[in-house]
């Protein structure tokens, strides 16, 4: 399952005024939906604790291959990060200041990496691929970034919206600053939390991409759990326990520091999923 | 449209110092894209190539390289027919359940009394679980629900040793698999159906009350209709991310259950036999073509919702 952000505007979203007769209704009814529900999510996180034992928590990190699996995993992130950012966000950018008839079809094209599966991309990316790529993991953080690119699109381009761009870039052009100043030094600081979502969520989907690695034979931190149930059953549900951790952190961080500086600026607001919101508010607006 | 403004205005003030005027407008138009080439470029190598050549491939023969339409119609037969429709019907039956059931959590906490408390905790739990999947969630429901999991033993010790994989139960086929995908597809569903819940204005449901409209009518008449092309499309998006899930399927039944994604990785992984790619490309193209039928008929539904709903 990928990682999905969106960011929507604050301006954009009306809190709807919930008339009093709404609130009376079925409470009983909500408590029993909302206990089941509680009931099925926790329950499978506590017996993945207690089938881990605490143990099994200590010995993760000195079993056989887990650094090299998890150095992988964290080199792949990095390269996945990196070039998504200098890609997509002078991309988004420029798309908003020079080309704003293409977003239409820039948001068809980013989200094509969600529509297809990681499965059938693979196996295309596989085929065409030259030689010298294949034999090394660095293919696989290239492609990283197509399945990185709706997150990462999305988080920009909400990120942009939600302040005037165009003035502020021509204001900083009629005071003298030339385009590599004007994008790091307005343009950029703007859009800190877009920046930050989007790599989070390049980061998570990275650590967590079971997919493409498996399929190109290369042992990242997934695949490495996975090939060692075998030995283990504990330790690899200790492993899935902490990469559940880390990756909630990570997407707990972002939506806390989302909410911060949509509070203090009353701008973008963070959300941690949502395409189909994202393409809801596409079709209703009226740009 | 605040677009063409937009466009007449950006020129003027990014190439100011270059005198844009002078140049020809052909030049400009190319200058202008050239912007937007790295990334085209990068969309072109990694999504379009790969796809074009698994459409090439679905129809080239292993052996030969000649076009053929062998793959695909065994791509269509036997074994892989069947893992389609498995494919299929699991994608359909986590799709609805999950779908009816995360409506019904998004309408709880929709009304909820202290909505903001409540609210904020499903919403921020939903975002977590819905991106989770994949090789984690297939250990918890192995540490919950395999012959000497947790829950296994709760119902053992509760029903005098009833032990339900003696009576028909498995984690590792197509209930399992069901089981498990409701784990990101409930929160899924509530996100992506939370703001079609909260586009029903307050006013139409007071419109109708005015009117003598009960609960029931309301929903007969006014809210149902407005939400049912946003609900049929939250059913669309749950069946694609069923349909293309792979990781959780395979660290599950570890390659066992018969689902189209898992054959492809079988044949790819060369579990199967030799110089089977071409089979995969075909059940690829298919998937895709699937795929491709879904979202034309969810953008088609989200204009539909649009009408009322922004």
């Amino acid at each position: 399952m990928a990682t999905v952000a969106s960011v929507s505007t604050g301006a954009e979203a009306p809190t709807p005024v919930r008339p009093a007769a709404a609130r009376r209704t079925f409470p009983v009814w909500r408590w029993v939906i909302l206990i089941i529900a509680a009931a099925y999510f926790l329950i499978p996180l506590y017996a993945g604790l207690k089938f881990a034992g605490l143990k099994a928590f200590t010995q993760v990190t000195s079993y056989p291959q887990f650094g090299s699996a998890f150095v992988l995993s964290l080199r792949l992130a990095l390269i996945a990060t990196v070039l998504t950012l200098v890609l997509m966000v002078p991309t988004t950018v420029y798309v908003h200041l020079r080309l704003p008839r293409i977003r239409r079809l820039m948001e068809a094209i980013t989200i094509l990496p969600i529509v297809i599966p990681p499965i059938v991309l693979i196996i295309g990316v596989l085929k065409v691929a030259p030689g010298f790529l294949i034999g090394t993991p660095d293919m696989l953080g290239l492609e990283y970034v197509i399945l990185a690119m709706p997150f990462a699109y999305r988080s920009l381009d909400a990120g942009l919206r939600s302040f005037d761009v165009k003035t502020l870039v021509e204001a900083s052009n009629s005071l003298g600053a030339g385009w590599p100043t004007t994008l790091w030094r307005v343009v950029m600081p703007n859009l800190r939390t877009a920046i930050l979502s989007a790599t989070v969520l390049t980061v998570a989907l990275v650590l967590g991409e079971y997919t493409m690695a498996s399929l190109d034979n290369f042992q990242t931190f997934p695949v490495w759990i996975v090939n060692f149930e075998q030995a283990s059953g504990p330790v690899s549900t200790a492993a899935s326990l902490l990469a559940l951790f880390v990756t909630w952190i990570l997407l707990m961080l972002i939506v806390t520091v989302g909410s911060r500086s949509a509070r203090k600026r009353g701008g973008a607001q963070v959300q941690l999923f949502s395409v189909a919101t994202q393409t809801r508010q596409t079709v209703g607006d009226p740009e | 449209m605040t677009d063409s403004a937009t466009q007449a205005a950006a020129p003027a003030v990014q190439t100011a110092g270059a005198r844009p005027g002078r140049l020809p407008r052909l030049v400009r138009a190319t200058l202008r894209w050239a912007g937007v080439l790295p990334f085209g470029a990068y969309v072109a190598l990694g999504l379009a190539a790969p796809t074009i050549a698994i459409a090439i491939g679905a129809f080239q023969d292993s052996d030969t390289g000649a076009a053929s339409l062998s793959n695909i119609d065994t791509a269509v037969h036997g074994v892989y027919l069947t893992g389609l429709k498995t494919s299929i019907f699991l994608s359909v039956a986590t799709a609805i359940v999950p779908g009816i059931f995360g409506l019904l959590i998004a309408y709880a906490i929709f009304t909820a009394k202290r909505g903001n408390i409540l609210r904020r905790v499903v919403m921020t739990a939903s975002g977590v679980f819905a991106n989770f999947g994949g090789v984690p969630l297939a250990f918890l429901f192995i540490a919950t629900l395999s012959t000497t999991g947790v829950v296994t033993g709760w119902i053992k010790d509760v029903f005098n040793g009833f032990n339900i994989w003696n009576h028909g139960f498995t984690l590792y086929d197509f209930r399992g698999i069901f089981l498990v995908y409701m784990y990101f597809q409930i929160p899924l569903m509530v996100l992506v159906i939370l703001p079609a819940l909260e586009g029903l204005r307050p006013a139409w449901r007071e419109a109708a009350q005015n009117m003598g409209a009960g609960t029931w009518q309301y929903w007969r008449y006014v809210g149902g209709p407005v939400l049912l092309p946003s609900f049929l499309g939250c059913l669309l998006l749950l069946f694609g991310s069923a349909f293309s899930a792979y990781a959780t399927a395979e660290a599950l039944t570890g390659g066992t259950i018969s689902l189209t994604p898992i054959q492809i990785g079988a044949l790819l992984n060369g579990n199967v036999l030799a110089g089977q790619e071409n089979l995969g490309y075909a059940l690829g193209l298919i998937m895709i073509v699937i795929i491709a039928i879904i979202m034309a008929l969810y953008t088609m539904l989200q204009r539909r919702a649009a009408r009322w709903l922004r």
